[in-house]
C-alpha cells in the first residue's frame, strides 16, 4: 500500500519538474518565473487545486512518442484570490516551449467549461511558442476549441489574459477575445506574424519588442490594457483587479469593508475648474477624490489618454468610471477614445458594474484623418454602448458638454439615471465663439458686435441651467459634495431593474 | 487705535498681519492681483481691492494702485509686509502726503539704510562693528603687509575690478600677504586690465546672525535677541532659529546694544533687523539693516512672546513701547523651516501648479511644544509663477533646541503637500544632519554638504527597521481587509499569515507579526522586536504610528505592487511579501532606469508648439530644439551639447507629460 501512495508522490514530483532543472534555470535567467511559480503568486497560499496533472500528448510523429511529459506544457486548475474562486491555466515554457497541442488545448477547455458552468473568472497566463508543429492540424483544432470557449464565456465570466512570454500567430486570438490583456515589460510580446515574416513580406525591419512588446500594445495598438514591470508585480496587480470584478454575470460586483467617509466633502474640488475655460485640469484628481480611499484601477492608461477608464469603489462596491481628460486633446472624443471607452462600458454592463461618467467634452475631434478613419462609426460605438447599458448610470458634467458629444457621454436621453452638473458646466450645442460665427455670419466683420454677441451667448448658454430647466440635468451640485451625491445616487439605484427588448443580439457598429 | 488698515502684500505675510489686526479689533483691507482673486489673504480680510494684473510690477508694487485702494476703503494705515513696497521710500512718502500711517520706519531710516555704503558709514559712526578693511590705493607688498597686520589676519586681498574668485587671495600671515598681494595684482592686471587691490578682514566660518530691534517714536529702542539664519541656499534663507546655538550672553548683549545704537542713530521706529556676519571666534561685523518685518520673525515671537506685528501697529499709532529691555526674556528654542515650491530633486527648480493636497500639521501650543504654520495657501489653491515660491513657514518651539528639532522632524513628516514639487524632504534632511543638530554650521552649509544637489535621504538601519515594522503591520491590516471581500467560498477563506519579508532601501527584512488588540509586535529574523501601534486604516495617506514608544509619521501611497513611504526626507518603495513571494521576487531582474542622457525629456506637462529641428539635423549647444507651452508660457528647450537628432517622437500639437521623450540624440 505504501508503495502505491509513494508512486503518486513520485509521479507528482516528476510532473512538477516540468521541463527539468536546466530549462527552469533558463526560464529564470530570462527574468521569467515558471508556470507553477506564477500560479503560486496569483492565488492565495495553498489554494491551488490542479487538474490533469498527468495528461500527456498523443502525438507519434517526429519521434514525439519518446517524450511524453506529464501535464503537456500547461498547468490548469482552480484556486482562490482573497477567498474568491477563479480558474487558471498557466502555460509552461519549459515543456516544449509551452507549445499548444491537442491535449494541452483540451486541458484549457476543461477548466473553461467548468468556469462557465460554476460561474468563476478564467485567468490565462500565456507563455507559449505557438502551435505544436509536430501535431499539425490537431494543434490548430485545439486553438479553435479554445477560441470557441472564449466566445461562449464572454459576458458570462470575466476572462483575463496575462502575456508573460511569447504569444504569436494563432495563439493571440484567445487573449484577444478575453476581457483584459496585461503584459510584462521586456519579457513578453504578441503578434500575428513575427519580425522574420514581416521582413520577407513587407521588407520592414522591426524587432519583436517594437512589433509587439508591451509598450507597442499599451501605447499604439491598444491590444493590451496594461503593462507591468515583472511577473511578480503583474500577478499582484491581477489579484488587485480581481478584487474589483464580479465572479460572473449573475452576481453583483463584490463589496469589501471600506474606511472612507461616504459624505466626505472635498472643498478643493470647488477650485478644480480653472477660471479660464481653455485651461486644462487633471480629471484624475476628481476621480481619486471621489473614490473610496482614493483607489483607482486604471485601464488602458497609456492609450487614448483623452478619455480615462477604470474601476473605483464607492461604499466598498465596484463602479466603472469613464471620464474625459481635459489635459489631453482638451478631452475631445475621437476614434481611439470612443473605441476605448465603448469596450469598457460594455464590459461593465455585461457584468452589472454601475457606471459613473465624468464629462468635460468640447466635441468630436475634427479632421480628415478622423473622418477617413471612420469616426462616425467608432463614435457610434460609445453612443451605442451607453444607450444599451442597463446598469445604474450616474453622470456628472464638470465643465463642457458640447454638441453630439454631450449626447454620447451618458446623457439623460440615453437612459441616464442621475445626470448631475457642477455650476461650472456649460451644456450647449457648441462653444460661444463657434455658435456666434454661425448665427451671426453677416456681422463677422464687426469685431465689437461679435464680441457682444459672444458675451450674450455665454451669459445665456454657458451654464447648466438651460439644460436643468428642461430636466436634462436632474440637479446642479456643489463640486465639494460630489462624492456624497454620487454615493447616494448609486445607493438609491441598487434595486434598479431595466431590460432591453428580446433580441438574438444587437448589431453594434463594429 | 486705527479702525482699518490695508495690507499692501499677499500670501502668508498678508494673512499673518490680518491675524494680528483682527486680534486687536482692527478691520483689514487686502489688495490682490488677477492671479490672487481666490487667494487666502483675500478671503481672510474684511475687504479686498483689486489692484491689477498678475505681475507684481503691474499690481503689488504700483504705488498709485495701492494708494487708490487706500482711498477707496478709507484705510488709516498700511502694513507693507516684506518685499514689494516694504522698503520703498517713495511709497512711505506718498503715504505721508496722504496722511496715512505707514506701519514701518520713517522715510529717512529707509533711505539711509537702503544704501550699502551709506549704511556702513552710519554704522561705523554709531560704533557698530563693521568688516575692517582698507579701501585706498596700496602701493606695494610691504604696505599690504602693514595694512594686513592692522586689520588682523586672516585677510582677503581682492582686485577692485575682480569677480568670480579671480585676483582673490586669502592670507594668514605676512608672507602670504606679501605673496598674495603680488599675485593678485598680476592676475588683476592681466584679467581685468586694472591692478588696483584692496584688503579686508577675511571672515572665517561665517554665520549669519541678525538682531531684531523694536523702537518707538518716543526714543525707546529694545532688542529681542537674535536669529541665526546660516542655512541658506544662494542667499535664500531656508532654516532659521532663535536663539543662535553659537552666541554667548556677552556677544548677544554687545550685538544687541550695537543694533540699538544704529537704530537710534537713524531715528528708527517700528520693527527692524540688523544683520551681522559672525566668525568662528564670535567676532561680529555689520552687514546691513532691513527696515521691515523679516520673513523669519516668528522665531523671535516664539521665544519672546512678543507679537511683532502688533507692536509695529502700536508704534505706528504713536504708542510707547510697553516693554523695556529688561522685560525681554528669551524662553526656549524656536526653529523655522521655509517650505518652498521648489523641487529639490531637480536642482530646486521652482514648481508651479495646483495644490491637490495641502494638509499642514495641526497648530498646537502647550507648555512644552508649539507648532505654528504661517501660510497663505490652501488645498485646491494654485502656486502661481508670478510670485515668491514660498508655500509656508513651519515653526516649532520647545524648551530646548533638541526638542525643537525633534518637533520639527515630526511636523515636517506630518505635512502633506501634493501636486507640486517642494522642498519638504530637503528640510527633513537638514533636521537630521549632524552638523545642524550639533549647531556647527556656517553660511556655506548647503553648498558644502550638498555640493551635487540633493538626492534624497538614505535612512540608517535603525530607521529602515522602524519603517519596515510599520509597513509590515500596515500591510497585514490591508491584506486582512482584502480577504474580507464578498463572494468568498465559505469555509475556504484566505488565511493571512504572520510571516512577511519587507523590502525597503535595498534590504530584505524577514519579520513575524503577532497582533493583539492594542497593536502588533513585529519580530525581525535576528530576534529584535518592535512594538507597533497605530490607528492607521487602509487608504489613510498619513500614518501616525507609535513604535516602541516613539512617534513615527509616514506618508503612505500606492505604487504598482507595493507602497510608497515617505519619512524623514526619504522616499522609499516598499514591498511587503510572504516569504515565498519574496523568494520569487528575488528572481526578478533589476531594471535600470533608461539612460536619458541621449534624450530630450519634456521638463513639465505641456503642449508642443513648435519643433525647430528635423531628424538627422546636427545641433550645437544652446540651439533651440522645440517649444513647449505650459501654463500659457512658451518654454524653449535647447540642446545641452552638440548632437545629431536621431529620432523625434513628438509633433506640434502633442500634449506631453513630464519626462516624456520628445526626441532622441545619436
Amino acid at each position: 500500500m505504501k508503495d502505491i501512495l509513494q508512486e503518486l508522490e513520485t509521479r507528482r514530483d516528476t510532473a512538477r519538474q516540468g521541463g527539468g532543472e536546466r530549462r527552469i534555470d533558463a526560464q529564470h535567467a530570462k527574468g521569467k518565473l515558471t508556470a507553477r511559480e506564477r500560479i503560486e503568486l496569483l492565488l492565495d497560499e495553498d489554494s491551488f487545486e490542479e487538474f490533469d496533472m498527468f495528461v500527456a500528448h498523443r502525438c507519434t510523429e517526429f519521434g514525439m512518442q519518446e517524450q511524453r511529459p506529464s501535464g503537456d506544457g500547461v498547468v490548469t486548475g482552480w484556486g482562490t484570490i482573497n477567498g474568491r474562486m477563479v480558474y487558471v491555466y498557466s502555460q509552461d515554457f519549459t515543456v516544449f516551449g509551452g507549445s499548444l497541442s491537442e491535449t494541452h488545448a483540451q486541458k484549457i477547455c476543461k477548466i473553461m467549461d467548468m468556469a462557465v458552468q460554476n460561474g468563476a473568472p478564467v485567468i490565462g497566463l500565456n507563455d507559449s511558442g505557438g502551435a505544436r508543429i509536430q501535431e499539425g492540424v490537431a494543434s490548430l483544432a485545439g486553438y479553435a476549441e479554445v477560441f470557441q470557449r472564449n466566445i461562449m464565456a464572454s459576458g458570462v465570466v470575466p476572462q483575463i489574459s496575462v502575456i508573460m512570454g511569447p504569444c504569436a500567430g494563432g495563439a493571440v486570438y484567445s487573449p484577444a477575445m478575453t476581457d483584459f490583456i496585461f503584459m510584462v515589460r521586456d519579457s513578453s510580446y504578441m503578434f500575428v506574424t513575427g519580425p522574420d515574416v514581416v521582413k520577407t513580406v513587407t521588407n520592414e525591419v522591426v524587432t519583436a519588442e517594437e512589433l509587439g512588446g508591451a509598450s507597442t500594445h499599451t501605447r499604439k495598438s491598444s491590444v493590451a490594457d496594461g503593462a507591468f514591470e515583472n511577473d511578480v508585480v503583474a500577478l499582484a496587480e491581477v489579484r488587485r483587479l480581481v478584487d474589483f470584478l464580479p465572479l460572473n454575470n449573475r452576481q453583483k460586483p463584490p463589496v469589501r469593508p471600506f474606511f472612507d467617509e461616504v459624505s466626505r466633502a472635498e472643498t478643493s474640488l470647488d477650485t478644480l475648474i480653472p477660471d479660464n475655460p481653455n485651461t486644462p485640469y487633471d480629471m484624475k484628481e476628481l476621480i481619486e477624490k471621489i473614490a473610496d480611499e482614493g483607489d483607482f484601477y486604471e485601464m488602458q492608461e497609456d492609450f487614448a489618454k483623452n478619455i480615462i477608464t477604470g474601476f473605483i469603489r464607492l461604499e466598498g462596491s465596484t463602479v466603472g468610471v469613464v471620464a474625459n481628460q481635459p489635459m489631453v486633446l482638451a478631452g475631445c472624443l475621437d476614434i481611439d477614445s470612443s473605441r476605448k471607452a465603448a469596450r469598457f462600458v460594455r464590459f461593465c454592463d455585461a457584468f452589472e458594474i454601475p457606471l459613473l461618467t465624468l464629462v468635460d467634452v468640447p466635441g468630436f475631434l475634427p479632421g480628415t484623418s478622423q473622418e477617413y478613419g471612420g469616426v462616425i462609426k467608432h463614435g457610434a460605438k460609445l453612443l451605442f454602448a451607453y444607450g444599451e447599458a442597463t446598469v445604474p448610470k450616474v453622470t456628472v458634467i464638470t465643465r463642457k458638454a458640447y454638441g453630439g458629444a454631450y449626447d454620447v457621454m451618458s446623457s439623460k436621453h440615453l437612459r441616464g439615471d442621475f445626470n448631475y452638473a457642477w455650476p461650472t458646466a456649460e451644456i450647449a450645442v457648441m462653444g460661444a465663439k463657434g455658435a456666434v460665427e454661425i448665427l451671426y455670419r453677416s456681422e463677422l466683420g464687426d469685431a465689437d458686435k461679435i464680441a457682444e454677441r459672444t458675451a450674450n451667448y455665454e451669459d445665456r448658454f454657458a451654464n447648466p441651467f438651460v439644460a436643468a430647466e428642461k430636466g436634462f440635468i436632474d440637479e446642479v451640485i456643489m463640486p465639494r459634495n460630489t462624492r456624497k451625491r454620487i454615493c447616494r445616487a448609486f445607493a438609491s439605484l441598487r434595486g434598479k431593474k431595466l431590460q432591453n427588448p428580446w433580441k438574438k443580439h444587437d448589431n453594434i457598429p463594429l | 487705535m486705527f479702525k482699518k488698515i490695508l495690507i499692501a502684500n499677499r500670501g502668508e505675510i498678508a494673512c499673518r498681519v490680518i491675524k494680528s489686526a483682527r486680534k486687536m479689533g482692527i478691520q483689514t483691507v487686502a489688495v490682490y492681483s488677477d492671479a490672487d482673486a481666490n487667494a487666502l489673504h483675500v478671503s481672510m480680510a474684511d475687504e479686498a481691492v483689486h489692484i491689477g494684473p498678475p505681475p507684481a510690477n503691474q499690481s503689488y508694487i504700483v504705488i498709485d494702485n495701492v494708494m487708490r485702494a487706500i482711498r477707496e476703503t478709507g484705510a488709516e494705515a498700511v502694513h507693507p509686509g516684506y518685499g514689494f513696497l516694504s522698503e520703498n521710500a517713495k511709497f512711505a512718502e506718498a503715504l505721508a502726503a496722504a496722511k496715512v500711517a505707514f506701519i514701518g520706519p520713517p522715510v529717512g531710516a529707509i533711505e539711509s539704510m537702503g544704501d550699502k555704503i551709506t549704511s556702513k558709514k552710519i554704522a561705523q559712526d554709531a560704533g557698530v562693528s563693521t568688516v575692517p578693511g582698507y579701501m585706498g590705493l596700496i602701493e606695494d607688498a610691504e604696505e599690504a603687509v602693514k595694512i594686513s597686520q592692522e586689520i588682523g589676519y586672516p585677510v582677503m586681498i581682492k582686485a577692485s575690478a575682480g569677480g568670480g574668485g579671480k585676483g582673490m587671495r586669502i592670507a594668514w600671515n605676512d608672507d602670504e600677504a606679501r605673496e598674495g598681494f603680488q599675485s593678485s595684482k598680476n592676475e588683476a592686471a592681466s584679467s581685468f586690465g586694472d591692478d588696483r587691490i584692496f584688503i579686508e578682514k577675511f571672515v572665517t566660518q561665517p554665520r549669519h546672525i541678525e538682531i531684531q530691534v523694536l523702537a518707538d517714536s518716543h526714543g525707546n529702542c529694545i532688542y529681542l535677541g537674535e536669529r541665526e539664519c546660516s542655512i541658506q541656499r544662494r542667499n535664500q534663507k531656508v532654516v532659521e532659529e532663535a536663539p543662535s546655538p553659537f552666541l554667548d550672553a556677552k556677544t548677544r548683549k554687545a550685538m544687541g546694544e550695537q543694533a540699538c545704537a544704529l537704530a537710534s542713530a537713524v531715528g528708527y521706529t517700528s520693527a527692524g533687523t540688523v544683520e551681522f556676519i559672525v566668525d568662528g571666534d564670535r567676532n561680529f561685523y555689520f552687514l546691513e539693516m532691513n527696515t521691515r518685518l523679516q520673513v523669519e520673525h516668528p522665531v523671535t515671537e516664539l521665544i519672546t512672546g512678543v507679537d511683532l506685528v502688533e507692536q509695529m501697529i502700536r508704534v505706528a499709532n504713536g504708542e510707547k513701547l510697553s516693554i523695556t529691555q529688561k522685560d525681554v526674556k528669551l524662553n526656549g528654542w524656536a526653529i523655522e523651516s521655509r517650505l518652498y515650491a521648489e523641487d529639490p530633486y531637480r536642482n530646486f527648480l521652482p514648481s508651479i501648479g495646483r495644490l491637490t493636497r495641502y494638509r499642514p500639521p495641526a497648530e498646537t501650543a502647550s507648555e512644552t511644544a508649539v507648532v505654528r504654520n504661517d501660510t497663505g495657501v490652501f488645498e485646491g489653491g494654485e502656486i502661481s509663477m508670478y510670485y515668491d515660491p514660498m508655500i509656508a513657514k513651519l515653526c516649532t518651539w520647545a524648551p530646548d533646541r533638541g526638542a525643537a528639532i525633534d518637533g520639527m522632524r515630526n511636523a515636517l513628516d506630518g505635512f502633506e503637500v501634493e501636486g507640486i514639487g517642494h522642498n519638504l524632504p530637503f528640510l527633513s534632511a537638514v533636521m537630521d544632519h549632524e552638523k545642524f543638530v550639533s549647531g556647527d554650521m556656517t553660511t556655506a552649509f548647503i553648498a558644502e554638504e550638498y555640493p551635487d544637489g540633493f538626492e534624497g535621504v538614505t535612512l540608517d538601519d535603525r530607521a529602515v527597521r522602524r519603517v519596515a515594522a510599520a509597513a509590515a503591520a500596515m500591510h497585514r491590516v490591508a491584506e486582512i481587509r482584502r480577504a474580507r471581500v464578498s463572494g468568498r467560498m465559505d469555509n475556504h477563506e484566505r488565511h493571512v499569515g504572520r510571516d512577511w519579508v519587507v523590502s525597503a532601501q535595498g534590504q530584505n527584512l524577514g519579520v513575524s507579526i503577532d497582533a493583539d488588540h492594542e497593536g502588533s509586535t513585529v519580530t525581525f529574523s535576528d530576534g529584535e522586536a518592535l512594538r507597533v501601534s497605530s490607528d492607521w486604516r487602509p487608504g489613510d495617506q498619513l500614518a501616525r504610528l507609535d513604535i516602541d514608544g516613539e512617534t513615527l509619521l509616514l506618508k503612505v501611497g500606492k505604487i504598482s505592487g507595493g507602497l510608497r513611504i515617505r519619512s524623514r526626507g526619504a522616499d522609499l518603495k516598499v514591498h511587503v511579501r510572504t516569504p515565498r513571494q519574496a523568494e520569487l521576487a528575488m528572481l526578478m531582474p533589476e531594471k535600470l532606469p533608461p539612460d536619458t542622457s541621449k534624450m530630450l525629456l519634456c521638463p513639465m506637462p505641456g503642449l508642443v508648439v513648435k519643433l525647430d529641428v528635423e531628424e538627422g539635423d546636427e545641433v550645437q549647444e544652446g540651439q533651440a530644439l522645440c517649444t513647449v507651452e505650459a501654463m500659457k508660457m512658451e518654454n524653449i528647450l535647447r540642446a545641452e551639447k552638440k548632437a545629431v537628432i536621431a529620432r523625434i517622437n513628438a509633433a506640434p500639437g502633442d500634449s506631453l507629460a513630464v519626462d516624456e521623450v520628445i526626441m532622441e540624440f545619436e
